[in-house]
């Protein structure tokens, strides 16, 4: 395995890895924020059926809670494009 | 190269070169759309100012439903009657952003000047400046961080823990993240419409029916671009809305 290491040319190896680093920073900031939105928006549809004359002012605070629960999302998106290797 | 696909690099994507202007003020075709949009979002409402009647027809019925639609959806929804004064800031700012965004679905134009930092950074660098004036001016700068740095209602041991966070909040992550929040949104968007354009283009050369699929994906994703252009453009209002509310009227 070492072996084969050594014989790769060090800028492709950096290359691929960056790549991987890519994928796995996108992926991991993922996570959290997809898990969140649901309960936001499960929550907010909750609310909503159960006192449909108050929908306005809970759409209004659902969408704010989305895009304070993206943007760590958002920061793991522009993360994965500043990683250069 | 992606399953034999030969994706454009995202620099070829987003970057365009320079019509006229030298070096220092280079003007590119991102800076000529933002002008169009400054353009287009003045002739609206003066076009709409000019011709004043009673029952509104074209450009005034747009404008006035733009109006009510900032006045009661953001504004009354979050500042209360107190913040009507910020509604000729948070309208241009709402209209100016939705403008900005449809063009990356215009033909031709294909390019939400969002999709580049510098107008969101300098969009949320203003709406920083704003609310942090407005903290000042009407609470007193020593009343206005008092307010930021020690939460009503919490032990005061929690002070050393909450203090930072909320010093950092206020003054680093509210303005970054306003930015990148309209940028990185944009910035997505552009990519996934020029991907699913790529592999329509790569497929529909090779076997046409192949084709069909993405380009039906291109443009149901098209339509829903429509629809994250809109919602950037009020989500970045609102949050400025709240922003500012939270500057005006400290939690006592």
């Amino acid at each position: 395995m070492l072996h084969l290491l050594a014989e790769q040319d060090p800028g492709e190896l950096v290359e691929g890895l960056t790549a991987v680093g890519r994928g796995i920073v996108y992926g991991g900031a993922a996570i959290g924020p997809g898990i969140g939105i649901g309960l936001v928006v499960g929550n907010a549809i909750s609310a909503m059926a159960r006192q449909p004359e108050a929908a306005g002012m809970v759409r209004t605070t659902m969408f704010l809670g989305i895009a304070f629960t993206e943007a760590l999302a958002l920061f793991g998106f522009v993360l994965a494009f500043i990683i250069s290797g | 190269m992606i399953l034999g696909l030969d994706f454009p690099p995202i620099s070829h994507v987003v970057e365009w070169p320079t019509l006229f202007g030298g070096d220092t003020f280079g003007v590119n075709k991102v800076v000529l759309l933002m002008w169009i949009s400054v353009a287009l979002v003045f002739a609206l409402f003066y076009a709409a100012r000019s011709r004043r009647q009673l029952v509104p027809t074209g450009a005034q019925n747009v404008a006035e439903s733009t109006i009510e639609f900032v006045e009661d959806q953001i504004v009354m929804q979050t500042m209360g009657p107190d913040g009507l004064r910020f509604t000729p800031f948070l309208l241009t700012l709402f209209t100016f952003i939705l403008t900005c965004n449809i063009w990356g679905l215009v033909p031709g134009a294909q390019m939400p000047v969002n999709a580049r930092i510098a107008l969101p950074m300098f969009m949320a660098l203003l709406v920083y400046v704003i609310y942090n004036a407005v903290g000042i001016i009407r609470n007193g700068p020593i009343k206005y961080l008092k307010s930021i740095m020690f939460i009503p209602g919490v032990p005061w041991p929690m002070y050393f823990l909450l203090t930072p966070i909320e010093l950092i909040t206020r003054f680093i992550t509210q303005p970054l993240s306003l930015a990148v929040r309209l940028f990185a949104n944009m910035l997505a968007g552009h990519l996934l419409l020029v991907s699913f354009a790529v592999i329509t283009q790569a497929l529909v050369t090779t076997t046409i029916i192949g084709g069909a699929l993405p380009l039906a994906l291109l443009i149901f994703l098209s339509a829903f671009e429509l629809l994250v252009a809109f919602l950037q453009a009020y989500i970045f209002t609102i949050l400025a809305a709240v922003y500012i509310d939270a500057a005006m009227h400290p939690q006592h």
